[in-house]
């Protein structure tokens, strides 16, 4: 909103290109400063427009690969309330990969370049999903635990600096609280069934527990973009921060479930109000990153399949499109019957 | 209650195949409207099933020969074309139907009218997409002319009677057959010429007669069910 558009700056600065520069980021600057939001239309710091790229990609990205785990379970969930539940679920998760490239093409990408890149290796998506979905009880699990460190950092992206991301989050935050409450009750039900299905629902708390953690990022010393997002005010909290507001939020809930945490290190630190937890595997982190997870080679193999499988669909949508732009077939035409035939 | 099973089984099996496209649709889009389609459907079969009993139990406990889907919805997905010539039958078969349920005054009235609105989208979805294929590039054309004549055999079974619906499945049958001349012809295809059911085999899913990868979908959908008899989920 405050940031001056690069064409209002620059008409009347008679100056040279590097006072004009200045003169921008000194606007971006002072928006940023004073918590307005950045727009498409804005000035912005060729790093910070890289920087919220890659940062956008890469949760859209999360999305779309995010939708594999939980979609193996579809033609096996045990009632049709779970099917149709689970079947929402990874409607959801498809929107939110269309806003979130939508929000992405305001930088000046698109779409196509993003998912090259993506297919490529060239761009990631969130280490969670490189763990395999074994039993029901994980799509409670992945409901609870992921989508609820997911929640934890995308509430504060909300107020990011960038409109469109922040305006974006908005919507998908709302959707993810509904997802995350689901799958807590999934996993309530099965802690509470019978003794095979509270086993089922541990098992599956003991492989996510972690993994989640990690969904965090690095450790704050070890974070290579978090300085300049903090900065930027893309990001408003450290990666540590929010761990242990998770864990935090976590622990009375496992109570609640009658589910126990795989940490012995949980617990509670009177002197600083807060959870102390046991040490993260980041070597673990740094192979799934590397592409050393369980699952890193089939998700994309999968995701690369289903875009190639599907490339003379697109073409044939295109050269209809081309043939029939004068005349584009309404909904309301395709629905009258009979009149060809009768 | 024959009539609530078969249509509530034709509504449960479809939205399982299309529930099998999620993670591979051939574009983001689709992965919305493909589940979107699949969620519409599985509503209806709910819906239908909770008329006869228990919908869990229906759906997780009856063995195969106690299905009463159509075959023609139990057909594995094959490639987008194939979906796609599965749903124009099927979803233009089901709104001119629905329509019809819609307007009398039978027992599916109230549940027509609601669903008539979705399956009306899915009508036009279908519709949409068979002329996009058959009038896009000649690979699209062949596909989807491929998809149509594949699954055209299994089409004569939705104008056989289902007890509890009364219509006039022969009028119903022409109804259907002008709306899908003008789609396919539009889309410059060919509507296939063959038998609409083999003679041996009209009626068949009704009565609980189905194609060999039905059991293999059953096996699938129900064995965490029944692998723990009594639980609640």
């Amino acid at each position: 909103m405050a940031a001056v558009t690069a064409d209002q700056t620059t008409q009347g600065t008679a100056g040279t290109a590097e006072e004009a520069e200045a003169a921008h980021l000194a606007t971006f600057d002072a928006a940023v400063a004073a918590d307005d939001r950045i727009e498409p239309r804005d000035w912005m710091p060729e790093a910070y427009r890289a920087s919220l790229v890659r940062q956008m990609a890469q949760h859209a990205h999360s999305e779309i690969i995010g939708m594999q785990p939980e979609a193996n379970w579809i033609s096996r969930a045990p009632s049709l309330r779970r099917k149709a539940i689970l079947m929402a679920k990874v409607q959801d998760e498809a929107g939110h990969g269309l806003y979130l490239y939508s929000a992405a093409e305001t930088l000046g990408t698109s779409r196509e370049e993003l998912l090259d890149k993506l297919h490529a290796g060239r761009q990631r998506y969130s280490s969670i999903f490189n763990y395999p979905t074994l039993t029901w009880a994980d799509v409670g699990a992945i409901g609870w635990l992921v989508d609820g460190a997911a929640i934890t950092n995308q509430v504060p992206l909300c107020r990011c600096s960038y409109g469109p991301y922040a305006r974006a989050m908005v919507r998908i935050c709302k959707e993810e609280s509904f997802h995350q409450r689901q799958g807590y009750e999934l996993l309530l039900a099965l802690s509470h069934g019978t003794p095979a299905q509270h086993e089922m629902a541990q098992d599956a708390v003991n492989r996510w527990w972690w993994p989640s953690l990690m969904m965090f990022g690095p450790p704050d010393d070890a974070s290579a973009h978090s300085a300049q997002s903090m900065a930027w005010k893309i990001k408003r909290h450290s990666n540590d921060e929010l761990r242990r507001r998770f864990v935090d939020i976590c622990v009375p809930q496992a109570q609640v479930l009658g589910l126990s945490l795989p940490d012995p290190d949980i617990r509670w630190n009177e002197k600083l109000g807060q959870h102390d937890y046991g040490a993260i595997d980041w070597t673990e982190f740094q192979e799934v990153l590397k592409g050393n997870g369980p699952c890193n080679e089939q998700r994309l193999t999968q995701r690369r399949k289903a875009h190639e499988e599907g490339a003379w669909v697109r073409d044939a949508a295109a050269a209809y499109a081309d043939k029939h732009s004068a005349r584009p077939v309404t909904a309301g035409a395709a629905a009258q019957p009979v009149e060809a035939t009768a | 209650m024959t009539a609530a099973l078969a249509l509530g089984d034709d509504a449960l099996v479809l939205s399982h195949r299309l529930g099998e496209w999620a993670g591979h649709a051939p574009v983001l889009e689709e992965e919305v409207a493909l589940a979107n389609i699949a969620l519409d459907l599985l509503g209806q079969a709910r819906m239908l099933l909770s008329f006869v009993g228990d919908e869990d139990q229906l759906a997780y406990l009856r063995e195969e020969r106690a299905f009463r889907n159509v075959q023609l919805v139990e057909q594995p997905n094959g490639d987008f074309a194939h979906t796609m010539a599965r749903q124009l039958y099927f979803s233009v078969y089901q709104h001119l139907l629905y329509e019809e349920l819609a307007a009398g005054e039978g027992e599916f009235a109230d549940l027509a009218a609601k669903a008539v609105k979705e399956v009306a989208y899915h009508r036009d979805h279908a519709e949409q997409w068979v002329l996009r294929l058959g009038d896009g590039t000649a690979e699209s054309h062949e596909r989807m002319q491929l998809g149509l004549d594949a699954l055209w055999r299994f089409t004569g079974e939705l104008f056989e009677p289902v007890g509890g619906v009364d219509i006039d499945r022969s009028a119903l049958s022409d109804r259907w057959l002008a709306a899908v001349t003008s789609v396919v012809e539009r889309a410059t295809l060919t509507v296939p010429s063959g038998p609409q059911s083999g003679a041996w085999a009209a009626g068949a899913g009704r009565q609980g007669l189905h194609t060999e990868p039905f059991g293999r979908m059953l096996a699938e959908m129900q064995h965490l069910h029944r692998s723990h008899p009594g639980a609640s989920w």
